[in-house]
């Protein structure tokens, strides 16, 4: 019982795992590029991190908690590994896209990629921390 | 009042204590007393020597929502992951509307924007992107959508809504 869970789990995982590496290679766009790992290998680690748990538990019967650690670093890093490559793209293909992307609501506003951020004054300093 | 002052002065910041408390705990796999002791000296070591660095750390104002929305994410991730899938594996990658976004933001505090930028990325064909200069608004990219204004809708909605309140930020 406990196998056949195990192995359902590692299936997920390789499904999705595989299922972003597919998207990495098919998208046309960098941008589109960019959806597959973030998303689809979420899952897919999840999934081997969950068959991990669970063979530990009830196979090796030793409860271990480093996977629930290596999800939250994960969910950590993997939005901020995506800003930053798409902030290189933005910044690299700047003379191509800019004029094409659409402006915050604000006038004489732009993306911080190309514009620096107003002068900090007291607690609104709105960049995120890197 | 004295106590809480006192107990504030020691712990300014009780959930990033609870937290690096047990992160170790956690990171060395070792629930004994010894480790627990070890956890509880970072959680009130680190948040005071971070405390000069970081003054205007915000406070979680509802937990109720904090968990509430982490339930949310966790479930649109998996439901993200499997549409996600669906789309790379199904569809022709010509017939995908991809789309630039813009989120107006109703945030101000970093620590909420970068919460909800996080959770953009993670989940429905979202990725944010850039933030406006002034911090008024988010670049997302958008794999695929037929209805652009109610994807942002749904993201005011559904995310930045909650995240308002776990911060207790109202329109300032």
């Amino acid at each position: 019982m406990a196998d056949m869970l195990i192995a359902a789990l590692l299936l997920v995982g390789a499904f999705f795992g595989l299922v972003g590496s597919w998207g990495l290679v098919r998208l046309p766009q960098a941008m589109q590029r960019l959806h597959a790992p973030t998303k689809a290998t979420t899952l897919g680690v999840g999934g081997v991190l969950l068959a991990s748990i669970a063979y530990f538990g009830w196979v090796r019967a030793e409860w271990s908690v480093h996977e629930l650690l290596i999800t939250l670093f994960l969910f950590l890093t993997a939005p901020l590994s995506a800003l930053m490559l798409a902030r290189a793209w933005l910044h690299r293909e700047r003379e191509r896209v800019h004029a094409a992307l659409p402006r915050p609501a604000a006038s004489g506003v732009d993306w911080g990629t190309f514009q620096p951020p107003p002068e900090e004054s007291g607690s609104d300093g709105a960049e995120p921390r890197p | 009042m004295r106590m809480r002052s006192k107990w504030r002065r020691w712990v300014p910041h009780p959930a990033v204590s609870l937290a690096l408390t047990l992160v170790w705990v956690a990171l060395q796999n070792d629930f004994s007393a010894g480790q627990w002791l070890m956890g509880v000296i970072l959680g009130v070591v680190v948040p005071l020597l971070l405390r000069p660095f970081w003054p205007d750390l915000p406070r979680v104002h509802s937990w109720r929502t904090a968990i509430v929305y982490a339930a949310i994410v966790l479930w649109d991730i998996v439901r993200a992951n499997i549409q996600v899938a669906g789309w790379i594996l199904l569809r022709r990658p010509e017939t995908l509307r991809s789309t630039w976004l813009v989120v107006p933001l109703r945030l101000h505090r970093p620590e909420a924007i970068t919460l909800l930028a996080g959770t953009i990325t993670m989940t429905p064909g979202t990725v944010s992107c850039d933030l406006a200069a002034d911090g008024s608004a988010l670049l997302v990219h958008c794999l695929h959508t037929d209805d652009p204004d109610a994807t942002v809708a749904g993201i005011k909605s559904r995310y930045e809504e909650r995240v308002m309140k776990i911060f207790g930020e109202g329109d300032a």
